[in-house]
């Protein structure tokens, strides 16, 4: 071998080192976002569930509305694996709770209400953005994993394949809210 | 005696509780008894005269399934005013830990009041969180009515107390003619089933393996299920030669229900347990067919120890052959078995179940007072 061809070498082999390393990197970095957007999703659910058992154990409520929020919220609270199906439920009972006509009016004016109201719509709308923000992350991590490069080498190690996290997050009520009786929800348990 | 009911659950959908309360209500009006009930439903749906409409049912996730309840300060005020209007006796609030008008009546109201409990419910966690928020509403209840042991388990662990058991009533007279299916029984023998098809406890499979062994030997023996579940499925665990012998009805309405029960040779209960009470089996009971039952606690009860019905070993599907193939063959003694069972089902119908409704009415009213409007 010349030393030429020596050189070339060792300098393609220096690159592909630094450009492994720099993929291997990204892939580390995404990973760390992936884990800090579960993160924050978790800490969402978690603090909309505890603001849905305030509500209906506040005393504000009649007790049937209190009842169905309280098991929806506790079902979601206590699902470890199957997650999505429990807090979609929690989403579909405070959808028909905040859906009722002259919810609001009827609890303008007591004690408290209207900032567990608040606090309540607030926090499901930061559980609509962690999930968007944890599923963005998702999809990259999944993108990158799947590069050639990322496969041959594994260079994601160990690390789990990331999974979306799809539930029904919108208290808006549904276009066929309206429907009468026999309007069916989608319903995920089993 | 005013009579006021409250079924939590729409009267738009056939189920077990309206069943219930329907059944009841009008046992109790034949009795001579005045009654209102008051159930979740729109103001112009077609209703029977004694129920007043208590408003649009909403579906939510409830229990592991989708129920269809009402709830909410505007139920709770038209719970209000029926009770105003129907100045009742006593107050008999249905299924009373559902979030639904049971309920809220419970919380509107003071004075007799009286729940049954019907579902057994496995989620119970749920309730358990809710406790807090249903002992005050639920402490009002002065007799409490359980339909079978499950439903009585789930109040003793969940909410506390205890509760006498009455069973579910039948319309006895409901069930006695029919006309059987188009070209049933026929002369060489049916089996019949009743249940859901995937719910390994209802035990078809058991009578399928049965079938299989009977069906060499009886060429023209048949079998007819009927219930949801996939056909396919069922179909997949008979061998191919004798798959053309098993009719499958699917889910079919009240009535071809009663028609089915009329169409076979022998019923059977194949179940493995879990059946709190057997409603089916009172149901085939009431219809005259002879049958052939698992042999467990709940059917050994109804078919009083195998005086009206056969009994045969949990599981067994030789056991169920066996029992099966000595009733096809001896026609005198299916009768005496449909004869047995046709007088052993008077203790469930209507008429007697509301008179021990009645009791409990009559040992929570007079020391209560008259049911009032609390708030």
């Amino acid at each position: 071998m010349t030393p030429m061809t020596s050189i070339i070498v060792i300098a393609v082999l220096a690159i592909l080192g630094v450009y492994i390393s720099w993929r291997a990197g990204r892939l580390d970095r995404l990973h760390a976002r992936l884990e800090a957007a579960k993160f924050a999703l978790d800490a969402a659910l978690v603090r909309r569930s505890s603001i849905a058992l305030e509500l209906a154990s506040s005393g504000l409520l009649d007790p049937a509305t209190s009842v169905l929020i309280a098991g929806a919220a506790h079902d979601a609270r206590s699902a470890e694996l199957a997650r999505e199906m429990p807090e979609s439920d929690l989403t579909r009972a405070l959808r028909a709770v905040f859906s009722q006509p002259d919810f609001r009016a009827l609890l303008a004016g007591r004690e408290g209400a209207e900032e567990l109201l608040t606090e309540l719509e607030s926090a499901s709308h930061q559980v609509f953005l962690a999930r968007k923000f944890y599923n963005d992350a998702v999809a990259a991590t999944q993108a990158a994993r799947q590069r050639w490069l990322a496969r041959a080498l594994r260079l994601a190690g160990r690390a789990p394949n990331p999974e979306f996290f799809e539930i029904d997050d919108s208290l808006a009520p549904a276009a066929d809210s309206g429907a009468g009786p026999t309007a069916d929800i989608p319903h995920l348990t089993t | 005696m005013r009579i006021g009911l409250v079924c939590p659950y729409t009267w738009e959908v056939p189920g077990g509780v309206r069943e219930h309360v329907s059944g009841l209500a009008e046992a109790l009006m034949d009795l001579g008894h005045e009654v209102s009930v008051i159930a979740p439903a729109d103001d112009d749906a077609i209703l029977p005269s004694y129920v007043v409409p208590a408003g649009r049912a909403v579906p939510v996730p409830y229990n592991g399934s989708v129920a269809r309840l009402a709830f909410g300060f505007l139920s709770a005020s038209r719970v209000r005013r029926w009770l105003k209007d129907g100045d009742f006796d006593v107050l008999h609030v249905h299924e009373p830990a559902a979030p639904s008008l049971s309920l809220l009546a419970c919380w509107v109201a003071d004075g007799p009041i009286v729940a049954t409990m019907h579902a057994a419910m496995p989620r119970s966690r749920a309730l358990h969180a809710a406790q807090p928020i249903l002992a005050s509403a639920l402490e009002k209840i002065s007799g409490r009515i359980a339909v079978a042991e499950a439903a009585r388990n789930t109040l003793v662990a969940h909410l506390g107390g205890d509760a006498v058991l009455i069973p579910n009533g039948v319309n006895v007279s409901r069930y006695e003619k029919a006309e059987p299916l188009p070209g049933f029984p026929g002369t060489g023998g049916t089996l019949g089933f009743l249940g859901r098809l995937d719910e390994p406890r209802k035990g078809l499979d058991i009578l399928l393996a049965a079938f299989a062994l009977m069906a060499a030997e009886r060429p023209q023996l048949r079998l007819l299920i009927a219930g949801r579940g996939d056909a396919d499925e069922v179909l997949d665990q008979v061998p191919a030669e004798y798959q053309d012998r098993v009719v499958l009805l699917g889910q079919v309405s009240d009535a071809d229900r009663v028609r089915m029960l009329h169409s076979v040779d022998v019923f059977c209960a194949p179940n493995t347990g879990g059946e709190s009470f057997g409603y089916v089996l009172v149901e085939a009971m009431a219809s005259g067919a002879p049958i052939v039952a698992s042999d467990i606690d709940a059917f050994r009860q109804v078919l009083r120890g195998g005086e009206a019905g056969e009994l045969f070993p949990v599981g067994s599907p030789a056991g169920l052959a066996a029992a099966a193939g000595r009733l096809l063959d001896d026609p005198a003694h299916r009768a005496t078995l449909a004869a047995a069972a046709s007088a052993a089902v008077r203790e469930f119908d209507w008429s007697v179940i509301a008179r021990d409704v009645l009791r409990v009415y009559e040992a929570v009213a007079p020391a209560a007072g008259r049911v009032a409007v609390a708030l």
